[in-house]
């Protein structure tokens, strides 16, 4: 049953956990607050085939809680330091939510510098696993400011992460490995199920969250986006689900990770 | 046996030369062998090429002008996600760099460990990591398949520094880290090897359980160096074995010095605050070796 009282970080939390369905029994990996209580979400509701880890180097079949002084109570399932995590996405066999600054129509993501390479204007993470990651195993995007900023208008700054654009693939390279799945932003969920004349893989608004209209999220992105024709609300947190991250966040970590922490359902009027 | 490998991080500085290429172990804020990073930072070595999983250790030699190129698939501190000292350097454009993927570089110290010229990968393609690292070329499988494939080029180390928790004066070492990292990599990369540890002994005689504990065979270790506290400010969890839990990475002090990328000279005023002319200066001056051996470990 749907509940009214949530907030946004409740419903994206929500709508992340859902890049993991149907998933199989992959190594789901959730990068920040969000995106961890998502993955934990997941596998304690719709996907308990999924692995996760504990946020360090151990598997684990019951998600840690966020902000624990210490590892008591913790048990553990298997063993999964880096360098198995690079043998498991290598092979494939691994799900990513990951949190790029900018995107672009083609899905190729940046999280390495702004500007040119050689000199930065703004250092930033760098390439970290991006390359290796998105050429190997499926990929979803967590933008928790929609803008045209982090969507914009040309390409990327620095490809970190492959996406749909032809020119970039070589002759002979196979990418037939790669899929980025779904956007999940503070205004909507979108999928790479667009067709146009120039994309198989065009991006397209699949739900809006409650109170955010197709316009809106349009006149936040720097490029074009396609509408699907089943185009819904974005589902609500049940209480389920809420009792649910209650217990894998019972900090509230999740209520400083948007600014002023605002409702799920939006008070009409009020700017993104 | 009258093998004895035991030296200090000044004998482990005196084998070090300007220009060498030398791949530092553990990753981001844990595990970084800092007594032996500090002590090169004491030197008077240059130009060096520093490779590795980066953190305050990249950041530290890049602020002290010892790096002439860094090779790294992140610099990071975790809890703050870039490196300060790291974004500097970079944003002033005064170090090259050869950025790659985490797994690729991983990829690389592999192709050095095997001595190949390179293992091919489809890590990087269809990304600007090839724009970015011009140099790296593309083969063709020479199978049916015809695939293309990135060469991942070796990553030669004349030297690779690790921190591990016990040693013998064989070379014999113990990790009993949650994650051993890529430490063995570096180790089979480089033409020689140094390793800190938190404890020295004679000889390790253990059960086999222990021994597997093991990251890497005797013979890839040139020189050991007793540093209890060696990765201060980094972490070095212990889950196992005879040292207890380990220690946790020095939050506050971390954040100290991440502020003073924020301070005009504030590296200078770093290292003298703290570097000090030895190990134990610097120990002390950060809160004493009590302090550093009982941080708490970080809860993720």
């Amino acid at each position: 049953m749907a509940t009214t009282e949530f907030s946004l970080a409740e419903l994206l939390i929500c709508a992340c956990a859902d890049v993991w369905r149907e998933e199989g029994e992959v190594l789901a990996t959730g990068i920040g607050i969000i995106p961890r209580l998502a993955q934990g979400l997941a596998k304690l509701s719709h996907s308990p085939e999924l692995m996760i880890t504990d946020g360090e180097a151990y598997l684990t079949e019951e998600p840690v809680t966020l902000g624990a002084r210490n590892h008591d109570g913790r048990s553990y399932a298997g063993w999964m330091p880096y360098s198995r995590v690079f043998d498991a996405l290598w092979r494939g066999r691994r799900h990513a939510l990951v949190g790029p600054v900018q995107v672009d129509r083609w899905g190729q993501a940046n999280i390495a510098c702004i500007g040119d390479y050689a000199r930065p204007k703004r250092q930033l993470l760098g390439l970290r696993g991006f390359p290796g990651n998105s050429i190997n195993h499926a990929n979803s995007f967590f933008v928790p400011n929609h803008s045209r900023r982090a969507f914009v208008e040309g390409e990327v700054d620095v490809v970190c992460s492959v996406g749909y654009r032809k020119d970039r693939w070589p002759e002979g390279v196979r990418s037939d490995l790669m899929r980025i799945h779904r956007i999940v932003t503070n205004l909507c969920v979108m999928d790479f199920g667009g067709r146009s004349a120039d994309s198989e893989h065009a991006i397209r608004v699949i739900s809006l969250h409650p109170g955010v209209s197709f316009d809106e999220v349009q006149a936040a992105t720097g490029f074009e986006l396609q509408r699907a024709d089943d185009i819904a609300e974005t589902a609500h947190p049940t209480e389920a689900q809420l009792e649910i991250i209650r217990r894998l966040d019972p900090k509230d970590l999740r209520a400083r990770q948007l600014k002023d922490n605002p409702p799920g359902i939006r008070v009409a009027g009020s700017a993104a | 046996m009258s093998l004895n490998k035991e030296t200090t991080a000044a004998g482990v500085v005196a084998q070090l030369r300007d220009g060498m290429t030398i791949g530092i172990g553990g990753w981001g804020p844990r595990r970084k062998p800092m007594s032996l990073v500090r002590e090169i930072l004491r030197s008077d070595l240059k130009d060096l090429t520093i490779v590795g999983y980066g953190g305050a250790d990249m950041g530290m030699l890049c602020a002290a002008g010892k790096v002439k190129k860094l090779i790294y698939g992140f610099v990071s501190l975790d809890f703050i996600p870039l490196e300060p000292f790291f974004r500097k350097a970079r944003e002033a454009g005064g170090v090259e760099a050869m950025e790659l993927d985490e797994g690729l570089l991983h990829w690389g110290l592999r192709a050095a460990a095997m001595r190949l010229p390179f293992l091919p990968t489809r890590t990087g393609l269809a990304t600007d990591l090839v724009t970015v690292n011009p140099d790296l070329r593309t083969v063709r499988s020479p199978y049916d398949d015809g695939e293309t494939l990135l060469a991942m080029p070796a990553l030669n180390l004349d030297v690779a520094l690790l921190h591990v928790h016990r040693a013998d004066r064989l070379g014999n070492t113990r990790l009993y880290a949650p994650d051993p990292f890529f430490d063995e990599w570096f180790a089979r990369a480089a033409e020689r090897s140094y390793v800190s540890c938190e404890t020295l002994v004679d000889r390790l005689d253990s059960d086999e359980a222990d021994a597997r504990c093991n990251p890497f065979e005797r013979s890839l270790v040139a020189g050991v160096v007793e540093a209890r506290g060696g990765a201060h400010p980094t972490s070095n969890v212990a889950t196992g074995g005879a040292d207890g839990s380990g220690y946790g990475w020095d939050a506050a002090h971390l954040k100290r010095y991440c502020a003073a990328a924020e301070e005009d000279g504030g590296w200078q005023r770093y290292a003298e605050e703290f570097l000090g002319a030895d190990e134990t200066a610097y120990q002390q001056a950060v809160g004493g070796l009590d302090h550093i051996v009982s941080l708490p470990r970080q809860v993720f």
